[in-house]
């Protein structure tokens, strides 16, 4: 029994991925799936929303790891969302944040796709 | 205060790693650490838990591990026991965070991790026996092996 999910809405042409629970090296494959599906789909716009990761190891951040550069070779990118506290402060043991867009709230990521899709 | 001991065995399997991070919340909790360290203290023992499954256990599931966590009045220690293929910590090599994503690579955070979270992190095999010990101090002027400004 996973006590991980991942919900998928869609915002114009961006992906939004709900995260929910804790994310180890357990559930990892359930979010390596939902990035693939994005693929799949030929979404590459993909903003994670964390407000309701409640915990996050290695192998979480991983699965990021392993897609952002297909992802951003593509022309997309996955920006990471309203993460809590206890959840960034390990994105940042990693120095996620160098490699990562990671923002505050889901509605700056969206304006930061929307900014790059202006000036593109 | 009198030094206390609690031991939980779980199948070398990642389904069990919650019931590892509930087993060390419980415990750091009770024994007063703040919110943070002992959010710390799971993510270490998920990080050591994981590492026995992936490598010395090749994700083989019937194994098993040893998870004892000792607290005694300055520190708090969670010993973690495995009969795998045992790990050389000089081997490690810190990872690249540019050069992993280049290589879509995912995985070496684990014992970077450990060491940034915990005051000490030690490894012995004796026999067929591997242990990693997890250490965390009470008083901040023990931490880091006393190698902190």
């Amino acid at each position: 029994m996973s006590n991980f999910s991942v919900g998928f809405r869609s915002s114009n042409s961006i992906k939004v991925l709900d995260l929910q629970g804790e994310l180890d090296a357990h559930t990892a494959s359930e979010l390596e799936a939902a990035i693939q599906k994005c693929q799949d789909e030929q979404h590459y716009h993909i903003i994670v929303n964390g407000r309701n990761l409640q915990y996050i190891s290695s192998a979480g951040l991983g699965v990021f790891m392993a897609y952002i550069e297909e992802v951003r070779e593509q022309g997309g990118d996955i920006k990471i969302a309203a993460l809590q506290p206890k959840v960034f402060n390990v994105f940042d043991l990693l120095g996620f944040p160098m490699l990562f867009d990671i923002v505050e709230t889901e509605e700056e990521a969206l304006s930061k796709f929307h900014d790059a899709h202006e000036e593109g | 205060m009198a030094r206390s001991t609690y031991t939980l065995t779980i199948p070398s399997s990642t389904r069990f790693l919650e019931d590892a991070r509930q087993f060390v919340e419980t415990h750091a909790q009770e024994a007063e650490f703040a919110d943070t360290a002992v959010e710390q203290f799971k993510i270490a023992v998920d990080e050591a838990c994981t590492n026995i499954i992936e490598h010395a256990y090749k994700g083989n599931e019937d194994h098993h591990i040893d998870i004892t966590i000792i607290i005694d009045t300055d520190r708090f220690t969670v010993r973690i026991r495995d009969e795998g293929e045992s790990f050389d910590p000089t081997s490690y090599k810190e990872p690249n965070l540019m050069e992993l994503a280049k290589k879509r690579r995912a995985g070496g955070f684990g014992v970077h991790i450990m060491r940034r979270l915990m005051d000490r992190v030690e490894y012995r095999t004796r026999g067929n026996v591997n242990e990693v010990r997890l250490t965390k101090f009470r008083n901040a002027e023990h931490r880091r092996n006393g190698d902190q400004a």
